[in-house]
């Protein structure tokens, strides 16, 4: 187990990670999903030892690891960029943890080939890094993770350099193959999107500060507030700020909704109600799904889907649509918003209600 | 797909014969032009060239065509220049010095600028930018300035007349200069290499050797040929330190009056040995050597 205890760093008077405290399972997949610059490689670096935190303690299993050396640590690291060896062959690349450690070359012969087959570098093991495409190098910098068997494994956005089709490739594979050695597994990335397609735990950061840390379906159906719920939201999280009043929402003296169910036990007054893009419809698919009028600013097609930007009272909201839909830009349209997936938020941006269907 | 492929087979086609017409015009235009372009890179070869040649030229002339005759070539080439310096010590000797010293600087130079150019590539310390520019500042007084504190200096210690005097001496300027060039490699080096071979459980000196070495490789000969030909060419400082046990063989050059007169075939002999180590030293670096005038900052 890994945990951080009340672990903040700080550099040039400003807080990089904010007091922070965690523990991570052994065997467990954990997801570091925040937007650039909200901490996730400065939270990576502490876990891994390579920086020290400016206060607090780390510890690994019940020991205290904070002031040992990364080289003294079962740690493994892959980073966004295509990290190896470039002076040496892939073999020795994948073997240079193994060789550190003094293993007879059997052993490492055995693991190499293992890691090799396992990532399909087999074919390139005799080239040099620089002479593979940027998958099969960052499959390279993973083999070597992978053969130093560590206990903790970071990969600090080990797919973002990479093209679709072999991100989708990898992002299957890497938990099976890192879920065998039973190793603490934290995968750190932007999209909201693939923190649900690798599921395990997910941490949402914001501004060096952890938002919340639960099993990754929990953080997406129920965020504890405002910033985890944007986080975790991709297309941005549509937001309308409304006043809860007999059983409506309310702006400016207008009922705009009437509450659903789930909601209806918050108290009256001031709050912020919302959902996600893909709960704004263009037709009534539900009959609990409230019509609200808006104005169409641009729609973009992305395929078998459309992004249907439209405004509600000055406030932008995308729409996630099925199908091409070309739509007038300047138009004022009927939108359906499904109610039962409301969240709502206190107006600090603490959660105060979730949905109802889980 | 095929319709879409022979759709595009005419386009493809005219576009092709648009485009070899169009080279033909430009080709006929060009034409006058191209034949003169030579003209100019061959006159800056010639007189980049000329006293190169009339060096070497001389160097197989007897010394009465020298001072005799104006001929273009050798009119009766002799190898006696050369003979007289690979026999005479007190020419041969000149060489091995220069070599001796010269080595000496580079090693030195290239060793004590390794660690301290790491230093300022990966380390932000108190000072570290200012110390960094104060480091080539030392390249801007001329030797002359320090010839004579050097002189007092070495004299106290002993040191005046041995090779490791004036290899240190230069280390003067060639280490700031290989600090410079090594820097600009390294920095050329992400600091994530370090980190993952610290990860893989390298130790500092084993990393630096086993990694980061073979990485930089190139710097370090671009930042020792830089050594070596500055240590090489100067002239001053050297001589300045010397007297007859470790003078290089530039400070023999300048002493080659004797009761006959000047010996001018022996002195073009020189001046043409002299050239070689510095013309095989940049064989090696030469893919590397606009790297290094940029300081490694390509």
């Amino acid at each position: 187990m890994l945990e951080l205890r009340d672990v903040f760093r700080m550099a040039g008077g400003e807080y990089h990670i904010h007091p922070t405290n965690l523990a991570l399972q052994k065997g467990t997949l954990n997801v570091l999903l925040g937007p650039t610059l909200s901490g996730k490689t400065s939270l990576m670096r502490l876990m891994a030892g390579l920086d020290r935190p400016t206060s607090g303690t780390i510890h690994f299993d019940g020991v205290d690891v904070t002031g040992v050396r990364v080289q003294d640590r079962s740690v493994a690291m892959v980073y966004q960029q295509f990290i190896n060896y470039p002076a040496m062959t892939v073999y020795e690349n994948i073997a240079s943890p193994m060789r550190i450690k003094g293993a007879d070359s059997a052993t490492i012969d055995r693991e190499v080939r293992k890691a090799a087959d396992l990532l399909r570098l087999t074919p390139y093991l005799d080239r040099t890094p620089l002479n593979l495409s940027g998958g099969q190098q960052q499959r390279t910098a993973l083999a070597r993770a992978i053969v130093k068997n560590a206990s903790l494994v970071l990969l600090d956005e080990p797919l973002a350099n990479l093209d679709y089709k072999l991100r989708e490739e990898l992002r299957e594979e890497l938990p099976k193959i890192f879920a065998a050695s039973g190793a603490i597994f934290v995968y750190a990335t932007t999209e909201p999107s693939e923190a649900l397609l690798l599921g395990g735990n997910t941490a949402t950061l914001s501004e060096g500060r952890i938002t919340q840390f639960a099993p990754t379906i929990d953080v997406y159906r129920r965020p504890v507030d405002l910033i985890t719920a944007e986080t975790f939201a991709d297309p941005p999280l549509n937001t309308f700020a409304l006043t809860k009043a007999n059983g409506h929402f309310v702006l400016e003296g207008e009922p705009v909704l009437s509450v659903p169910a789930h909601l209806a036990g918050i108290p009256d007054g001031p709050c912020t109600v919302a959902f996600q893009p893909h709960h704004l419809a263009l037709k009534a698919q539900t009959p609990v799904a409230a019509p609200v009028t808006v104005r169409t600013a641009i729609s973009e097609i992305a395929g078998s889907e459309s992004f249907v930007h439209v405004e509600f009272a000055d406030t932008r909201w995308v729409m996630l649509a099925p199908g091409i839909h070309d739509i007038e830009p300047d138009a004022q349209i009927t939108v359906y918003v499904d109610t039962r997936h409301l969240m709502a938020f206190a107006p600090d941006g603490r959660a105060i209600a979730g949905p109802a269907a889980a | 797909m095929t319709a879409r492929v022979d759709t595009q087979t005419p386009a493809q086609a005219s576009s092709q014969t648009t485009a070899s017409t169009t080279e033909k015009t430009v080709a006929a235009a060009q034409a006058p032009r191209r034949s003169l372009s030579w003209i100019i890179p061959t006159l800056y070869i010639v007189f980049l060239m000329l006293p190169i040649y009339w060096l070497v030229n001389m160097s197989f002339k007897t010394n009465t065509e020298i001072t005799g005759t104006f001929s273009l070539w050798p009119q009766d080439p002799t190898l006696r220049n050369y003979i007289v310096i690979f026999t005479d010590p007190a020419w041969y000797s000149g060489y091995i010095n220069s070599i001796l010293y010269v080595v000496m600087n580079t090693v030195i130079s290239v060793a004590v600028a390794l660690p301290a150019a790491y230093a300022f590539s990966r380390y932000r310390f108190l000072g570290d930018k200012h110390m960094f520019f104060w480091l080539l500042t030392n390249r801007m007084a001329p030797p002359a300035v320090f010839a004579l504190p050097f002189f007092q200096l070495y004299s106290a210690f002993g040191l005046i007349d041995t090779h490791i005097a004036v290899a240190l001496a230069h280390c003067l300027f060639n280490v700031p200069l290989a600090v410079w060039i090594l820097e600009g490699f390294m920095s050329g080096v992400p600091k994530e290499i370090d980190e993952t071979a610290y990860i893989d459980g390298y130790s500092f000196p084993r990393f630096f050797a086993k990694i980061f070495v073979p990485l930089i490789a190139s710097g370090i000969g671009v930042a020792a040929f830089f050594c070596f030909m500055f240590s090489w060419v100067e002239l001053l400082i050297a001589r300045t330190l010397t007297t007859t046990a470790a003078k290089p063989i530039a400070a023999t050059m300048t002493r080659t009056v004797s009761a006959s007169g000047m010996d001018w075939g022996v002195l073009a002999a020189a001046g043409v040995l002299t050239i070689i180590p510095g013309a095989l030293v940049i064989y090696f670096v030469r893919n590397y050597i606009a790297k290094g005038f940029a300081l490694g900052r390509v």
